[in-house]
Parts: structure tokens; C-alpha cells; sequence
């Protein structure tokens, strides 16, 4: 059989309804060019990181623009993260506490919260509100400059836009991620005590004790300065997305999706690495 | 001391130095895909002369200064500063040389986020960390004044005319005390009146700075004033080169049909 012939899935005479045809060599010619794409977006995203790098650790040093950046990607995102994680708080408070009564081991409620809240749910669910918030925002910001040529101002007035607007945000996002994260466990952690103690009395002082007992800082750590790697993945998709866009509005706003929807991608990805990682050496 | 052909030789020397070119193309060529834009391009500026570049829309006229700036890099031939070729040079010591150059966009791309004073602040702030606060702002509004914009020192570009934020992008260009002074399109889009005042305003400076300019432009009466001499662009080549009168004289058809329908 000849690899080009199309494969037919349905007759239909309308239109609307016209046989959809498939050509198995063109799928296969689309799936190499796919990952060529990727390939390529990879090896350019390489480089970016690398000019980014250099840019950043040689001086001037734009530290003006970097706690401009700490109070756009921190202090601006804490509500936002700080709600979410009140209420996933109290979502795992009642989940927590319908199981292990199944199982008898009610006693078990603080020290399945921390560990849930601070171990699992904290890190990742912080990371992916930074992506949606932070992401969509450096990406379609940058984007806006590029298309209206205001990085090209900037290059043209000798200054490198690397240094000022990328490794700006890109070690922002990097600094604030764990101190998000902690701003989530700790609003997390309240909640779920709240809706805890609300349906069966707990002081908060016992919480915290049985919670954290025999807790070492091996258990907590790690998993909240792992997000740092979250707050490098999201700033330098987000800057990248953003800086090599092309065209107008469209454009900009394929920079913002892109960048959130990779962002969260790599996130997610990266956790698995993480967990792993923390696994192995932090047991 | 010095001998009497010591002194000859300065005198050579000096000379050669103002007609040394600033600005030198030779033989650029750039294509976006299959599409050729600029298929040899040659040119040279010297000091406190002013080039106008004239053609059709798509010519590449802009594509040229952004790669006399470096914003773009050719697929062939050369762009010198002070005989610096450019080609290849890491983005900081561009910056270097970028210093020198002032550049004004064909859409003045003034930055959104940032009023008008802080627009022209910008450079000083990066590049003139010695000036103070207070001698930045002074500098700031004397920059302003220059190009005729006193007021509304606080307001967004988006808040001013098109005019306004031309001549905000030309503060902007001029705030480093460039000694090139490249210019997209400086009058397009502008009501006459608007357009002379940008041109008288060039005029004034570079009779007070002797820059060295390019300028790109659709329009012939702006670019008759402020130019010593015209380049038409044609097909990604520089058809003719001269004054205007050398253009008037000219034979070639694309040249004619130009002046006639400018």
C-alpha cells in the first residue's frame, strides 16, 4: 500500500460533513516537524538562559528594578496565594478528618494537615497561582514592549535588556516563591485548624504540637525551597515567551497563554524531578 | 618642539579625522525568509553631515538603521562605527558604542509605563550615574525645552499627541549627547506645521552639535531642508546618491517618477 494514498474515515455528502481525510504521511511529516519545533524552542530557550545568565551576574547590577519586581511578583501575588491556600486548607481539613475517622485515626488529623499542607499541596498549588498570575504577567508585559519596539528602545539605549528585564524578574521570582510558599502553609495550616476545631474543639497549641512532632527540618525544608526551581521556571518562560514574540495584539496574547501553559507545564514536570530528588537525598 | 612637518601632519591628521567617515556601510545585504530587503548597500556619514535615505515603502530604509544600531545583524557586508565593524560584538560592548548613537523610532517607542519625564530620564539614570536627582531633572527639562515640550512633564505618552511624543522621542535620543543621530520617519504621520517644527528643530541641532545623521523619510520637502545630501533606495540598492539638485538632474525613470509624485 502506498504511505501517501489517504485513508478515508467517513462519507458523507454534505459539505459540512465532508469525508475527513487523513494523509499518513503528511501525520507522520507533522510529528517530525512537531519535534523539530520543540527541539528548536528548547535549544532556543537554552540560549536565552544563557545570555540571561551572563547579563545578570556582570556588572551594573539594575537593583532598582529588581525590588520593583519583588513587590510586583511577591507582595501582589500574596491575597491571591494566601487565599488559595486557605481554602485548600479547609478542603483537606475535611477530607483529613471524613478518612481518618473511617480508619480510626482521627488522632492522626494534625500530622496529616502539616505534612499534606507543607509537604504537597503548599509547594505545587503555589507554584501554579505564581504561573497563572506571574507568568501571564511578565509574558504578555514583555511582549507588549517587544511588539511596540520599547525593548528595542532599550537596546538602542545601551542598555542590556537581558540584565534590566530579565534576570530582574527571573531572580524574583526565584526569591519569592519559597516565602509565597511559606505565606500559603502557614494560611493553609490556620484554616484547616479553624475548620477542624470547628466541628471538634482543638486548641491551636495542640495542633501545632502533635502536627510538627518529631518533625526534623530534613521534612519541611526541602519541599519549601524547592519552589525556588518553580519561581526559575516560571520567570524564565515567562521572560522568553515574552521577549521573542512577534505581531501585534495576537501576538501578546499568545505570549501570555504560552507562558502560563508551559510554565505550569514545567512546574508540574519539575515536581516529579523534586520530589524524587528530596527523596534521595533528604529522607 | 615641534618641527614645522610635525605640525603639517596634525593639521593632515586632524582633517582626515572630520572626513573620516562615522558611519561607513559597504555592501549590506539582509533577507527576512526569501524575501531579499537590502542587496548591497554603501554608504558613509561623516561628522556633522546629514544623509537623508528616500524610497518606497518596503524598501528597507528601516531595516538599514537597525542594523547601523545593531538591533538586526546582516547576512552580509559590514557596518563600521568610528571603523569599529559591529559585526558580532557582545550586546555590552555595543553598548559601548551605542552611547554615542541617539535613535529615534518610526512609532517613537516611548515607554508605556513611564511619563514623559521619566522617558527621557531613562538613559541618564542608566549611563549618568554620577549626575544627582536634582541635576537629572535639570537635565531632563532642559532636553524638553530643546525640543519644545516645557509642559506636561508628568503625563503618559499615551496622554500627547503623536507630535508630542516624536519630539519626547527625540529628547530621549538626544539625552546621551549622541554624535550619531539616526531618525525613522521623524515627520510622518505629522500635520505640516508639526512636521516643520521637527525639522527646524533638527536643523537648529545639528548646527549646534555636528552630528553625524541618517535620516529616513517619505518626504521629500523635510528631507530637502534638513539634509546635505539624498540617497533614493530602490530594489534594496541605492539607486542615486548626491544632492537634490544631482537627483533633479537625473536620467533614471525611478528617480524622475519619485520627484514627480513627491
Amino acid at each position: 500500500m502506498n504511505n501517501s494514498e489517504p485513508t478515508t474515515v467517513a462519507g458523507a455528502s454534505s459539505p459540512l460533513l465532508r469525508p475527513r481525510v487523513i494523509p499518513i504521511e503528511s501525520a507522520a511529516a507533522s510529528v517530525g516537524r512537531m519535534a523539530n519545533e520543540f527541539l528548536e524552542w528548547f535549544g532556543n530557550l537554552g540560549i536565552f538562559f544563557w545570555r540571561v545568565l551572563k547579563a545578570g551576574f556582570t556588572p551594573p547590577y539594575e537593583w532598582r528594578e529588581l525590588i520593583r519586581q519583588l513587590d510586583e511578583v511577591g507582595s501582589k501575588s500574596l491575597p491571591l496565594v494566601a487565599s488559595a491556600g486557605a481554602a485548600i486548607g479547609v478542603v483537606l481539613s475535611m477530607e483529613a478528618r471524613y478518612t481518618l475517622s473511617r480508619f480510626g485515626a482521627k488522632s492522626m488529623f494534625p500530622v496529616t494537615l502539616v505534612y499534606s499542607v507543607i509537604q504537597v499541596m503548599g509547594p505545587i498549588m503555589t507554584g501554579l497561582i505564581v504561573s497563572g498570575r506571574v507568568g501571564a504577567g511578565i509574558g504578555a508585559e514583555l511582549a507588549s514592549m517587544k511588539v511596540t519596539e520599547q525593548i528595542d528602545a532599550i537596546e538602542a539605549s545601551a542598555i542590556n535588556p537581558y540584565r534590566l528585564l530579565a534576570a530582574t524578574r527571573i531572580l524574583a521570582c526565584i526569591l519569592i516563591m519559597p516565602l509565597l510558599t511559606l505565606a500559603a502553609d502557614a494560611s493553609g495550616l490556620l484554616t484547616g485548624w479553624v475548620a477542624q476545631t470547628l466541628v471538634e474543639p482543638l486548641s491551636f497549641h495542640q495542633f501545632i504540637e502533635s502536627g510538627f512532632h518529631g518533625a526534623t527540618f530534613n521534612a519541611f525544608l526541602p519541599p519549601t525551597f524547592k519552589t525556588a526551581v518553580y519561581g526559575l521556571i516560571i520567570g524564565l518562560i515567562a521572560c522568553f515567551e515574552g521577549m521573542r514574540t512577534r505581531g501585534g495584539a495576537e501576538g501578546v496574547g499568545r505570549a501570555a497563554t504560552n507562558s502560563v501553559v508551559l510554565a505550569s507545564l514545567f512546574v508540574i514536570l519539575a515536581d516529579v524531578v523534586l520530589v524524587k530528588f528530596i527523596l534521595v537525598f533528604f529522607p | 618642539m615641534a618641527t614645522t612637518s610635525d605640525t603639517a601632519m596634525k593639521q593632515g591628521n586632524s582633517q582626515e579625522e572630520s572626513v573620516a567617515p562615522i558611519v561607513a556601510v559597504k555592501d549590506l545585504r539582509k533577507s527576512y525568509g526569501d524575501r531579499r530587503i537590502l542587496n548591497g548597500i554603501s554608504l558613509s556619514v561623516t561628522r556633522g553631515e546629514t544623509l537623508a535615505m528616500l524610497g518606497r515603502s518596503g524598501t528597507g530604509k528601516s531595516v538599514l538603521l537597525r542594523l547601523i544600531i545593531g538591533l538586526e545583524t546582516p547576512d552580509s557586508g559590514s557596518v563600521c562605527i568610528y571603523g569599529q565593524d559591529i559585526a558580532g560584538l557582545a550586546l555590552d560592548r555595543m553598548g559601548d558604542i551605542r552611547k554615542k548613537m541617539g535613535f529615534l523610532f518610526q512609532h517613537s517607542a516611548l515607554y508605556d509605563s513611564l511619563t514623559v519625564a521619566e522617558n527621557v530620564a531613562f538613559p541618564l539614570e542608566h549611563h549618568r550615574r554620577d549626575l544627582s536627582r536634582s541635576e537629572r531633572d535639570d537635565r531632563v527639562k532642559e532636553l524638553l525645552g530643546e525640543v519644545g515640550m516645557e509642559g506636561g512633564l508628568q503625563k503618559m505618552p499615551s496622554e500627547i499627541s503623536g507630535g508630542m511624543q516624536k519630539r519626547v522621542g527625540l529628547a530621549r535620543a538626544l539625552a546621551l549627547e549622541p554624535e550619531i543621530l539616526l531618525l525613522d520617519e521623524p515627520t510622518a504621520g505629522l500635520d505640516p506645521i508639526s512636521a516643520g517644527e521637527i525639522n527646524d528643530l533638527i536643523l537648529t541641532l545639528q548646527r549646534e552639535r555636528q552630528m553625524a545623521s541618517i535620516v529616513v523619510t517619505h518626504d521629500l520637502h523635510s528631507a530637502r531642508t534638513i539634509a546635505n545630501s539624498l540617497a533614493l533606495l530602490d530594489q534594496g540598492k541605492v539607486l542615486i546618491e548626491g544632492k537634490f539638485e544631482d537627483l533633479q538632474q537625473s536620467d533614471i525613470g525611478f528617480v524622475k517618477e519619485f520627484l514627480q509624485q513627491s
